[in-house]
């Protein structure tokens, strides 16, 4: 490798974890869809087995198309390592699963994918897992929440669906303050709009379903490690820092200094609840994210356009972008998001559920569908559907109203989306309440 | 496992298994900061095949206490003390980077006691740069980041260490960082100039070697940048050392683990030959 840096993130993200196939010479990353892994002698499958020697015994722990992935999305995130799972949802439940068990305590911003929020809420409650949730920029309600058996700070680098900026710097200072390290979702931003390693945050996830993926084709996640937090030094940590009678004793800390969390989290997580990727998903979002920098750059450059062309209209009460010099996490973006504040957003039709109704009906371009960052533009209203388990009062704490509606900017022209949303807001006005 | 070497808390990894020193003893030394981690597979594989293993931290780095050592030789007098502290008369040692310059001078300095000697990623001399001392007491995270991508020879190193879904670069990096804020150095240095201090002013080597009596490995990496293999010629010569190279780059153990691993049994299977 020539040079005294690193490989740029473009760079990265077409090469990392991936050389041409040394049995055939295939430059594109190869599909393994095989469930396991051919033995050399009975020697080295038990030296595989009790982790003497690297290598892939079984796809539910690990595969090569799998583990470029998780090393490409490692290397774009500036973590140790990564590990791919079935989903998002997946990924956050291995986080919390490796790290908490009953008897635990998470705080969690309360701007949350609606999903998140009842897995903390009601699923992990019922196995004794029980989370405070707090306004993200409520720096006081966090330091507040935190409890001797608090194990995990978690949040969203933009809250879903109000995009309420997580002040990771602040968030993860006060983790640490308190031993504890700091999980963040970066489904909205991925690496391209920010690398929350780089602001203190221990642990990321992604549902690369979404912007890492692209195409709307997959479900998958990754959850990655940024090997900065010193599990032992923190001494709430157990699962990590003590013999786990699951694998002979093992100390994951002592192991591996740096990758002990995702050691546990693939011997443990991964091997007993077995939410793993399947190969071809792992193949699908390298696909995408060999064009990541591409597709990031002209999300952000087609939702600016968007987002001032509805700032504008009669029709909109609000937008909710921080970008926006109303929006109560504008400094904040400025300061963390420098290259944007991806290409979700939420914003308010003026008039009734009725209005709305038509508005979305209306729309062409814009599929009604429940998903976001695919290379097609999106639209959903959250109160009825993302977010529809929760309550009024969950709902407004996470800054969603009855009338807000949420837009994933894709990648079409930008004159076409915008004669579309015109169109829609003009059906709108002429629906009467 | 944790003893007292010099009145200091000394840590070492027993590879997964309880240190028995009445079986044959492998003592692993890491280079610059670095700790025992790096030779995870290694230090389980040989415990778990008839061997005790003790992989240090040394002084200062990972578990162990500080403060730092100053020299290669204050160096290999702390290890064999800890071998003392273990209760092992003799031992294999294998050595990383400047953990190969502590074998060789512990090798020169008790030769009864090590059986046999390998050198991974090793060159002598090792100077190291005026230009990248002065990164490492200067900006020591930018000198990290050089020292990684010298270190390394791919961004696609297979099967990954110590398991698939670890990235090499990032994994090199937060240790290092890790080990760079667990301790200072000597004399206001930082610990990575006190590390890169240390192998530049070694300057024993081909005295060291001399005195040497068991049967010597250099382990290479063909593409190392940072102790590069045509930098080993004198050392390997006064050492009538077999060398073995292998297709990485500095960081051999998590580049290249199973080439290292065969090229370990090999060596420690050469018979013992106390000159």
């Amino acid at each position: 490798m020539p040079g005294a840096a690193d490989p740029g993130f473009d760079t990265l993200a077409l090469h990392a974890g991936a050389a041409p196939d040394p049995a055939t010479g295939a430059r594109a990353v190869p599909i393994h869809l095989t469930t396991s892994f051919v033995f050399e002698s009975s020697e080295h499958a038990a030296s595989l087995f009790n982790l003497e020697r690297s290598g892939h015994v079984y796809s539910r722990i690990s595969n090569p198309t799998n583990a470029v992935l998780e090393e490409r999305v490692a290397a774009l995130e500036g973590g140790v390592g990564a590990i791919a799972t079935a989903s998002g949802q997946a990924a956050l439940h291995l986080a919390v699963a490796t790290l908490a068990g009953a008897g635990s305590h998470i705080v969690s911003s309360s701007a949350l994918y609606g999903g998140s929020h009842n897995l903390l809420h009601y699923t992990l409650a019922r196995f004794g897992i029980e989370t405070t949730f707090v306004k993200p920029g409520d720096i006081d309600g966090w330091r507040a929440a935190i409890r001797p058996n608090t194990k995990l700070l978690f949040g969203e680098t933009l809250g879903n669906p109000g995009l309420d900026v997580l002040d990771t710097p602040t968030v993860s200072a006060l983790a640490h303050e308190h031993g504890l390290p700091l999980l963040v979702d970066s489904t909205f931003t991925t690496p391209w709009l920010m690398k929350p390693f780089d602001h203190g945050a221990d642990l990321v996830f992604h549902s690369a379903t979404k912007f890492l993926s692209g195409h709307g084709t997959v479900i998958g996640g990754v959850l990655v490690d940024s090997g900065q937090f010193d599990w032992d030094r923190s001494g709430r940590f157990p699962e990590l820092s003590q013999g786990y009678g699951g694998f002979h004793g093992m100390v994951f800390s002592e192991e591996s200094t740096v990758g002990a969390f995702l050691l546990r989290a693939r011997r443990e997580g991964l091997r007993d609840f077995g939410a793993c990727m399947s190969p071809h998903t792992a193949w699908l979002i390298l696909q995408g994210i060999e064009t990541l920098p591409l597709r990031m750059a002209r999300h952000v450059e087609n939702t600016r356009k968007v987002v001032a062309f509805l700032a504008a209209h009669p029709m909109v009460s609000s937008v909710g972008y921080p970008e926006l010099e109303g929006h109560p996490s504008h400094a904040l973006a400025k300061k963390l998001l420098p290259r944007g504040c991806g290409s979700v957003f939420s914003f308010d039709i003026k008039g009734s559920r009725a209005q709305g109704k038509a508005f979305i009906e209306s729309l062409k371009l814009f599929s009604h569908l429940a998903n976001v960052g695919d290379c097609r533009s999106l639209v959903i209203h959250p109160a009825s559907t993302t977010h529809f388990r929760m309550d009024d009062a969950a709902l407004a704490q996470a800054g969603i109203g009855p009338g807000t509606i949420r837009l994933s900017i894709g990648l079409e022209d930008a004159d076409d989306l915008i004669d579309d949303l015109k169109r829609a807001l003009k059906a709108a006005e002429k629906a009467v309440a | 496992m944790e003893l007292i070497v010099d009145s200091r808390k000394a840590y070492a990894y027993t590879g997964g298994k309880p240190f028995d020193p009445t079986l044959p003893c492998i003592v692993f030394v890491h280079g610059a900061l670095h700790d025992h981690s790096v030779w995870n597979l290694l230090a389980r594989w040989f415990a778990h095949h008839g061997h005790a293993v003790l992989a240090v931290d040394q002084p200062a780095h990972g578990r162990s206490d500080g403060p730092p050592l100053a020299s290669v030789e204050a160096l290999a007098d702390w290890t064999l003390a800890l071998l003392d502290a273990a209760g092992v008369a003799r031992a294999d040692f294998v050595g990383h980077s400047m953990g190969s310059l502590v074998g060789l001078e512990a090798a020169a300095r008790a030769p009864l006691r090590v059986n046999h000697l390998v050198m991974v990623a090793t060159a002598y001399p090792m100077k190291v740069s005026d230009a990248l001392l002065t990164t490492a007491r200067e900006q020591p995270l930018r000198a990290i980041d050089m020292v990684n991508v010298f270190s390394h020879s791919s961004i696609a190193s297979k099967p990954s260490f110590p398991g698939p879904g670890m990235w090499l670069h990032g994994s090199n990096r937060a240790l290092m960082r890790r080990m760079l804020a667990g301790a200072p150095g000597l004399d206001g240095s930082n610990l990575f100039e006190h590390d890169f201090r240390v192998c530049d002013r070694y300057a024993n080597g081909l005295q060291a070697a001399a005195k040497v009596r068991c049967p010597v490995t250099l382990v290479l990496g063909e593409r190392d940048q940072m102790t590069t293999p045509k930098h080993t010629r004198d050392i390997a010569q006064a050492l009538r050392a077999h060398t073995v190279t292998l297709p990485a780059g500095h960081t051999l153990m998590t580049e290249a683990p199973d080439g290292v691993l065969n090229a370990l049994r090999e060596a420690l299977a050469r018979p013992v030959e106390h000159s």
